[in-house]
């Protein structure tokens, strides 16, 4: 023990930035969320490597990025917004924190529009073979997670335009951002284990 | 406004009654029912965990009782196959899931905010929801079984035999989704405890100088983190195969069945190690006070216990010698199975030199602690054994291997538990346990024990294989499971006597005072039964042994821990948040009030299952959007907590 430890100071009350308890269970969250997404594709590549009838998996060869593509620029997009409106409060201007946290809720809702698109027009179904069942179901366990993440950025939009935050206290802008982002980062890893892998070879 | 406006002066000041009075005031649950459900209190929270964990225990022990008399003998017909099987899988899956880690989430549950000298969990209401996602997870599991419905594949479910070909009824939804909710419990707790040991340690507890049992229960969370998503996802995958058509684990059509095995067990070992080294840190925490001497080698025993878990994720692979994987796969994980038993054995001889050490006090937690100690040993040499290939694909699906699970269950988890529960019933309670009634409880359930499981090793030795629900005479096997089956009545009666013991002294024992052992740690400095608030002001620590630094001989230290004069922190429920590794002041958290929030997000989430198991559709969507709203109305941001912009108010 060198120092004292000095208990009369000033300090701060309440839930501010890294310093709330809310931020700390967030980050463990994610963990635990990216956790859930690394055993889910480990299924993928443990039943990827499996023998299979050639062109069944994926079902017809690699499949095609015209939509996912596009839509994973929309949700880096979205990303981008989220991150706009949180330096905006950062520099006290809660008309922009609002503005960012709307434009992210829209362009996380546009991609849930086109990633039913892109369902819609496979040739496969959850039911019809063992990789159908793979892409379905995580793409929907991704997919669930841009809903929620949706629902939430909404309500921190409406929060901010209640004018709930400012430069000082935004402890929820913080961490429902950290969450948003990633949902975003996450689907990067599904988009390149469903849509970039088999391009590189692991299909049959 | 700037971050000034949201500061405050703080100093240290003294534990007076006035400010007693007026934290009591702040914290007190009202009583009443809207009190007793609201609550967040983590030591109401803790009770309520060990009281349904030690519920459990009980089913699950009966349920063993009745299969116990069938197997008394060859040949005996008590039970149909049906039967036996619902039985055994409710067995392990309630002692398991329901009792073994719950129990432990109990024990810290009440603990740990008193071991680190905080005035609660760092997220109370989410400490509330994890009990009761827990209690509604084990009412869904049990309501199954009350309709006949109980799992009944054995606790790790294999598939096919779990597939919907070859177990038609809705027993492995049942079990499915429940696993699920109860994920969700484990999950939201391990966060909780987390981020409680990050935040919430009193100043001056850097993290060389947090108790070994908070070590333990930060291990075992933060593997949970990591590894119930995969058993979450098995029991998930496995419903859709059965409900929705899916062909994760239907060979024919592009799964693979071994997917559920690695799956079940990259979650099912580490969780092993989660449901011991908490128990194995209540040890290392305990056993020191009965040999009045801190623990030898607190470093290494806290390493350890951090290596075990890291090496823990990495031996899942020996529940599956049998099934065939490459030769290289099982050299390497045969390997990361032996060498395990090096960081286990750490723990072993600190305890022992502990003892040997230091001058013992044979009391009844003592005797359970250092019972453990043998009882480790030997599940550990059983464990060592079968990490070997060839001698694992001998026994195998035998009887040894439930020789081994319960020596390392029993062994390392009810044993300390047990002892745990005389060690910390006084300041649980302010009242001590018969020690006389004890000796009788701790011997009828230490000869029990042995006289019920060590024979099992040598019927699996002699090929009497598991999960058999009778078997022909002759085999070489009778006086073996008759002996197996008197000793485990033998140890239900020491367990009896044990629930016996806590009834009558909860009425009737020794008044204990605050430190009736005087123990070293900060739990022992505040009074018995601690008040809602914990401490009336927030303890500054200085050492390992907050309370035994006037008798240790290291006098060097310029400085002693203080108990009685420390931050009041009392506008409002608040605790003190302080930084990661050293324990520095960090800023003042304010903590919520009481809450109804979490059960009925509880409820909610438990109705989206209702309705998924029962195909009741519309029961999952109501379901879902009620959970919905819950969540929204928890989070609103709220000027009492310190998250709006208005300045923090009282």
């Amino acid at each position: 023990m060198a120092e004292r430890l000095s208990l009369q100071q000033r300090l701060p009350v309440g839930a501010l930035d890294t310093r709330a308890s809310g931020w700390w269970a967030m980050i463990f969250v994610i963990f635990t969320e990216a956790a859930l997404f690394a055993y889910l594709l480990f299924s993928y590549f443990y039943l990827a490597v499996q023998p299979h009838v050639a062109g069944t998996f994926p079902p017809g060869g690699a499949p095609s990025v015209s939509l996912a593509l596009p839509n994973t620029i929309i949700l880096l997009l979205s990303s981008v917004a989220v991150a706009w409106a949180q330096f905006n409060i950062e520099h006290n201007r809660p008309n922009r924190l609002a503005a960012g946290l709307g434009a992210g809720a829209l362009l996380g809702t546009i991609f849930l529009v086109i990633q039913y698109f892109e369902w819609a027009q496979k040739s496969y179904t959850l039911s019809s073979s063992g990789y159908g069942s793979l892409y379905f179901t995580i793409t929907g366990f991704h997919m669930a997670h841009v809903v929620v993440g949706v629902i939430m950025l909404w309500a921190l939009c409406v929060w901010s335009l209640m004018g709930y935050f400012n430069r000082v206290r935004y402890v929820h802008i913080h961490i429902g951002a950290l969450y948003w982002h990633f949902v975003d980062a996450i689907w990067l890893v599904v988009f390149f284990t469903f849509y970039l892998t088999p391009l590189f070879g692991l299909k049959s | 406004m700037a971050v000034s406006d949201y500061l405050r002066v703080v100093t240290a000041t003294p534990a007076k009654p006035a400010l007693a009075e007026r934290l009591r005031r702040i914290w007190e649950t009202p009583a009443g029912i809207g009190g007793w459900i609201s609550t967040v209190d983590h030591k109401q929270i803790g009770i309520r965990y060990i009281i349904t964990a030690f519920a459990f225990l009980i089913a699950g022990g009966v349920e063993a009782l009745i299969f116990r008399l069938q197997l008394a003998g060859p040949n005996l017909h008590l039970l149909t196959p049906e039967q036996y099987d619902q039985l055994f899988t409710m067995h392990g899956m309630t002692m398991i899931f329901l009792y073994a880690g719950p129990v432990l989430s109990g024990f810290s549950n009440y603990l740990w905010p008193l071991l680190l000298g905080a005035r609660d969990m760092a997220l109370p209401r989410l400490n509330a929801l994890s009990y009761w996602i827990y209690l509604c997870a084990g009412i869904f599991l049990y309501l199954a079984f009350a309709f006949g419905f109980g799992p009944n594949d054995g606790w790790f479910n294999y598939v096919p035999v779990a597939a919907r070909a070859y177990d038609g009824g809705p027993n492995i939804d049942f079990y499915s989704l429940g696993m699920i909710l109860l994920g969700l419990s484990t999950t939201v707790g391990s966060i909780n405890f987390v981020v409680t040991f990050l935040r919430l340690r009193a100043p001056g507890m850097s993290i060389n100088r947090v108790p070994i049992l908070a070590w333990g229960t930060l291990t075992a969370s933060a593997a949970n983190i990591f590894a119930i998503p995969a058993v979450s996802l098995a029991f998930f995958l496995l419903w859709m195969d059965r409900n929705a058509g899916t062909h994760f684990f239907d060979v024919a059509t592009g799964g693979q069945p071994l997917l559920w095995q690695h799956l079940f067990w990259m979650f099912g070992h580490p969780w092993v190690y989660a449901i011991v080294l908490p128990a194995m840190g209540m040890v290392s925490d305990g056993l020191p006070v009965f040999c009045r001497r801190p623990l030898v080698g607190y470093t290494p025993v806290a390493l350890a216990t951090v290596a075990t878990m890291v090496l823990g994720f990495g031996v899942w692979v020996h529940h599956m010698f049998a099934t065939g994987l490459p030769s290289v796969s099982l050299s390497f994980f045969s390997a990361a199975s032996i060498i395990i038993a090096l960081p286990s054995a750490v723990g072993v001889f600190a305890w022992i030199a502990t003892i040997w050490a230091g001058k013992p006090v044979f009391t009844t937690a003592f005797m359970f602690f250092a019972s453990f100690i043998v009882l480790f040993t030997i599940g550990g040499v059983s464990g060592y054994m079968t990490g070997a290939v060839p001698v694992d694909w001998q026994l195998t699906d035998t009887y040894f291997v439930v020789a081994h699970i319960h020596y390392v269950l029993i062994g390392i988890n009810v044993f300390p538990v047990v002892g745990a529960t005389y060690f910390w019933f006084p300041k649980f309670t302010g009242r001590m346990m018969d020690e006389r009634l004890g000796r009788w409880n701790f011997w009828t359930m230490f000869l029990g024990f042995n006289l019920g499981f060590f024979p099992m090793h040598i019927s699996g030795l002699l090929g009497m294989p598991r999960r058999v629900y009778t078997f022909a005479d002759g085999m070489g096997w009778d006086w073996l499971n008759l002996i197996t089956t008197l000793g485990s009545f033998v140890f239900a009666i020491g367990v009896l006597l044990f629930v016996i013991n806590i009834l009558v002294s909860h009425r009737r024992g020794r008044i204990a005072g605050n430190n009736p052992w005087d123990a070293p740690t900060l739990e022992w400095s505040t009074s018995s039964p601690p008040p809602a608030y914990n401490f009336v002001v927030i303890p500054t620590v200085a050492s390992r042994h907050p309370l035994w630094e006037d008798r240790l001989e290291d006098n060097d230290r310029q400085q002693r821990s203080e108990v009685n004069r420390g931050l009041a922190l009392d506008q409002g429920r608040e605790s003190l948040g302080t930084t990661a590794l050293d324990a520095e002041l960090d800023v003042i958290l304010k903590m919520p009030k009481d809450s109804y929030t979490p059960v009925i997000l509880a409820l909610t989430l438990t109705t989206i299952l209702t309705g998924l198991v029962l195909h009741l559709w519309w029961l999952a969507i109501v379901g879902a959007l009620a959970t919905g709203i819950d969540i929204i109305a928890w989070l609103w941001p709220d000027a009492t907590l310190g998250e709006t912009a208005e300045p923090a108010r009282g």
